[in-house]
């Protein structure tokens, strides 16, 4: 249970990037830690009560963060989606 | 001893993913901001996810750990290089202390560096 609330502060940095960021790249690298490490707090969970199947959440919510960085790092280059 | 390891590497990870993500919270500029979090929460992450495989053997749960850490190990550095070679490229400055700039160098174009005021 300690390790969950340890990880806690991590999203809440994460957050005040995210929120606070001056560029628009800044929020894209926060929200994409965020993601990394809320499969990490979804891990510890499954670990805690042996839930297997919240560990598919996990992998997941990595696979979502993954997709939405390469996006918005196209946007940011200045390409369309489909170049 | 197995049990051992597990905590071990599981409070490595968390470790390093707090560090990662202050470093995300607290360093000048983007590009360092990027280091700090990319590397920290990657090798954190991939902690905690062995440490849950330790815990747990060759189960359901033990192999789903190992999966997603082998995702997040290939995953995170690659979109972490397109997001800071998109952010170059869309101009975003480098912090005032920087010392060299060897992009925009060899580009030939302005620097990016940001100026002092």
């Amino acid at each position: 249970m300690i390790p969950i609330i340890v990880l806690i502060p991590a999203a809440l940095f994460c957050l005040y990037r995210a929120l606070q960021g001056p560029s628009i790249a800044d929020r894209a690298i926060a929200v994409d830690m965020m993601g990394v490490v809320f499969s990490a707090i979804t891990a510890l969970v499954a670990l805690q009560y042996r839930l297997s199947y919240l560990l598919d959440i996990s992998i997941a919510l990595a696979v979502i963060s993954f997709i939405g960085a390469l996006a918005l790092a196209k946007y940011l280059e200045g390409r369309s989606l489909d170049d | 001893m197995i049990s051992a390891l597990a905590l071990i590497s599981l409070w490595l990870g968390v470790i390093f993913v707090l560090l990662g993500a202050l470093g995300l919270a607290r360093f000048p500029d983007i590009y360092n901001r990027m280091q700090a979090a990319t590397k920290c929460v990657t090798l954190g992450v991939c902690g905690i996810m062995l440490g849950v495989f330790l815990k747990t053997g060759f189960s359901a749960l033990g192999i789903k750990a190992l999966i997603c850490a082998l995702f997040i190990l290939v995953t995170v550095p690659v979109s972490s290089h397109a997001l800071a070679r998109g952010s170059l490229i869309a101009g975003v400055k480098l912090w005032k202390g920087t010392v060299k700039d060897k992009f925009t160098e060899d580009r030939g174009g302005k620097s990016i560096i940001e100026e002092e005021k």
